[in-house]
C-alpha cells in the first residue's frame, strides 16, 4: 500500500479527496444543525432584525402550542396508519409479482411508477379524483359517501391522505421486498414443503422471518417519510379543512414562514428531530436483533 | 393438479390486473381529460374526449412557462447529481482506505445525520443563507445545488462505502507499481470500477431531487428560477379548478418523468433495489 512519504502530502490529499463533501455537509447540513440549537434561545421581531437571547423561552412556547401537539398527534396517528398499510400492500405486490406468472416484470414496473412523480404533483393528481371523478360516479350511482367531496370531510381527508401514500408508497417498498424476497434459498421452501408445510405456514414461519433485514429498510423508510410528510399534505388539503388536516412538518413551515416565529418554529423542529430520532433509533436496534440466519 | 394450478394462476392474473388498474387509473383520467373542456370534464371525468385537440396543452405549455421551468429543473438536478457522484465517490474510497479516527469518526456523524429530518434544518438554513447572508437572494440557484451536494452526500458516501470495500486492494497495487499516485490511482482505476454503482446512486439522486419541492420552495423566490414541482404549485393557486388548464399542465410535468422512466425502467428498478439492500 502506498503511503504519502511527507506530511504535507498526507494532508493535500486527505482535503483533495474528503475536502468538498466535507464543505457542503458542513453547509448545508452540520452548522445548520448545530445553529439551530442557538436559534430556540433567540427570538427577533422580523427575520432580518437582531436576534435578543431569551433562554428555553421558546421551547416553553413549542410546549404550550397546542396546535403543535394537535398536528404531532395527527402526524403520530398518520405514521400509524401509513407504515402498516404501506408495507402490508408493498409486500403482498411483491409477493404477486415474484409468483412466476409471464408478465410479472410488466406490472413490476407499472405499480412502481407512482414514485417516480413527487408528492406535490401526486396531490394534485389526487385532487381531480377526489373533488372531480369520485363525487360524479357518487352523483350518478346515488353513492352518498362518494358523492360528497372527500376533502371537504375532517375524516375523510385524513384517510385521503392515507390513500394516496399507500399508492405512492406502495411499490417502492414492492421493490425492496423483491430485493429480499429473491434471497430466500428456493431448496428451503422445497423441503418446507415435502415436509408438509402448506404456504400459509411457509409464508409466516420460513419467509417473513428471512426477510426481516429487508422490513428494517421498509419500515425504517416508511416511519421517515410519514414522519416527514409535507408535499402530499400541502398539495392535497393544504391543511384543511379548517386545519384539521395539518400535521407537524406543516405546521412547523407555517411558524417559522408565514407567522416569521423563527425561535418557537425551530424549538418545535428539534422536538420532532428528537422524536423521529427515537423512534427510527428503537425500530433499527430492535428490529436487527430479531435477524435470523438462513 | 394441473387443473388446480391453471385456477390459481388465473387468478393471480386478475389479481394483477386489478392492481393495474388500482395504479393506472389516475394516469388514465389524466390523459382522457387533458384533451377535454372544462364543460366536458364537469359533466363527466369518465367520458372519452369527443375530438383531440392539443389547444389547451399549448396554452398550459405557454402559462407555466414550460421551456425555462423544465431547463431549471434539468440544470439543478443534473449539476447536483454530477457533484454528488464526484465528491462521494472521492470521499468514500479515502475513507475506506485512509482509516483515521479523524476519518471514521466523519463517517460516523454522515452516517447518523441521515435521520435528521429537514425540517429541522430549513429553518437555520433560510436563516443563515437569507436573512444574514443574503445569499438566497443573490444566487440562488447555485446555492440550491451546493446545499443539494450537501444534503445528498451522505447516502452516497455510504453506499459507495460499502462497495469500495469490496474492490481487492491487489489492483491499486499494480497501479501504483505502475507510477499512479493516489488521485490518477482513483480516476484512471476506481472510479471507473465504481461505475454500477454510480448509476444506482445517481438514479437515487435523481429521483429525490427532480421532485423535491420544501427546500426549491424556500430558496427559488423569482419566478424565472422556478423548477418543476414549483411552477406546478403557482400554476395550481392560479388556475383553482380550471381543469382544462390544469390537467394538460400536470400531463405536462409528469411526461418527462415517465418518458425517462420508459427507457430506463429496468436501471431505476434494479437501482432501487440495490440502494436498499446496501
Amino acid at each position: 500500500m502506498l503511503t504519502e512519504k511527507n506530511k504535507l502530502k498526507r494532508l493535500g490529499n486527505q482535503l483533495f479527496f474528503t475536502g468538498p463533501t466535507m464543505l457542503f455537509f458542513a453547509m448545508a447540513v452540520l452548522i445548520p444543525f448545530i445553529y439551530g440549537f442557538y436559534l430556540t434561545l433567540t427570538e427577533m421581531a422580523t427575520p432580518s432584525s437582531p436576534a435578543v437571547f431569551k433562554g428555553f423561552h421558546n421551547y416553553v412556547d413549542a410546549i404550550r402550542d397546542t396546535r403543535f401537539w394537535d398536528s404531532m398527534w395527527l402526524t403520530i396517528k398518520y405514521v400509524g396508519a401509513t407504515v402498516v398499510l404501506v408495507n402490508v400492500v408493498g409486500f403482498a405486490l411483491s409477493y404477486l409479482v415474484t409468483s412466476g406468472l409471464r408478465g410479472q416484470n410488466f406490472f413490476r414496473t407499472a405499480y412502481f411508477t407512482p414514485n417516480l412523480i413527487g408528492g406535490l404533483v401526486l396531490g394534485y393528481i389526487w385532487q381531480f379524483i377526489f373533488v372531480q371523478s369520485l363525487p360524479s360516479i357518487g352523483e350518478k350511482l346515488g353513492i352518498e359517501w362518494l358523492r360528497l367531496g372527500w376533502l371537504g370531510d375532517e375524516h375523510m381527508a385524513f384517510w385521503a391522505i392515507v390513500i394516496v401514500t399507500i399508492w405512492q408508497s406502495a411499490g417502492y417498498m414492492m421493490i425492496i421486498f423483491i430485493a429480499g424476497l429473491i434471497s430466500v434459498p428456493k431448496d428451503m421452501l422445497e423441503a418446507a414443503t415435502i415436509d408438509g408445510a402448506n404456504a400459509w405456514q411457509r409464508l409466516t414461519r420460513m419467509v417473513m422471518p428471512m426477510m426481516i433485514p429487508a422490513f428494517v429498510v421498509t419500515i425504517f423508510l416508511s416511519l421517515k417519510n410519514a414522519f416527514m410528510v409535507y408535499d402530499l399534505n400541502f398539495s392535497l388539503t393544504e391543511g384543511g379543512p379548517f386545519g384539521s388536516t395539518e400535521m407537524v412538518s406543516m405546521h412547523v413551515v407555517q411558524k417559522a414562514f408565514v407567522e416569521y416565529k423563527y425561535g418557537v418554529g425551530q424549538a418545535e423542529a428539534i422536538v420532532l428531530f428528537v422524536i423521529v430520532a427515537l423512534v427510527t433509533g428503537f425500530q433499527v436496534y430492535f428490529s436487527k436483533r430479531m435477524e435470523v440466519e438462513a | 393438479m394441473l387443473a388446480r394450478k391453471r385456477i390459481s394462476a388465473s387468478s393471480l392474473y386478475v389479481l394483477f390486473i386489478v392492481m393495474f388498474v388500482v395504479f393506472a387509473f389516475p394516469f388514465f383520467l389524466l390523459i382522457v381529460n387533458s384533451f377535454k373542456s372544462n364543460g366536458e370534464i364537469l359533466e363527466s371525468p369518465f367520458a372519452l374526449p369527443t375530438n383531440l385537440s392539443f389547444a389547451h396543452f399549448g396554452d398550459a405549455f405557454e402559462k407555466m412557462n414550460f421551456g425555462v421551468t423544465f431547463f431549471n429543473s434539468v440544470i439543478i438536478t443534473a449539476f447536483s447529481v454530477i457533484f454528488i457522484l464526484l465528491f462521494s465517490a472521492m470521499t468514500a474510497y479515502h475513507l475506506v482506505r485512509r482509516p483515521s479516527k479523524f476519518n471514521n469518526s466523519f463517517f460516523a456523524v454522515m452516517v447518523a445525520s441521515m435521520i435528521i429530518p429537514f425540517q429541522s434544518l430549513m429553518i437555520p438554513l433560510i436563516y443563515i443563507y437569507g436573512a444574514k447572508l443574503g445569499i438566497i437572494q443573490s444566487i440562488p440557484i447555485p446555492l440550491l445545488i451546493m446545499l443539494y451536494i450537501g444534503f445528498g452526500s451522505a447516502l452516497s458516501v455510504f453506499i459507495y462505502h460499502g462497495f469500495v470495500k469490496s474492490i481487492p486492494l491487489e489492483t491499486e497495487e499494480a497501479s501504483f507499481i505502475d507510477g499512479c499516485n493516489r488521485r490518477q490511482t482513483f480516476f484512471r482505476i476506481v472510479l471507473p470500477m465504481l461505475a454500477p454503482t454510480s448509476v444506482t446512486i445517481a438514479i437515487l439522486n435523481v429521483l429525490w431531487l427532480w421532485n423535491d419541492y420544501l427546500l426549491p420552495s424556500l430558496i427559488l423566490i423569482k419566478p424565472q428560477h422556478y423548477t418543476m414541482p414549483i411552477q406546478m404549485k403557482v400554476f395550481n393557486g392560479t388556475y383553482m379548478n380550471n381543469w382544462e388548464l390544469l390537467i394538460p399542465a400536470i400531463l405536462l410535468t409528469v411526461l418527462p418523468v415517465l418518458i425517462g422512466y420508459m427507457f430506463g425502467q429496468r436501471f431505476i428498478i434494479k437501482g432501487v433495489m440495490q440502494g436498499a439492500i446496501k
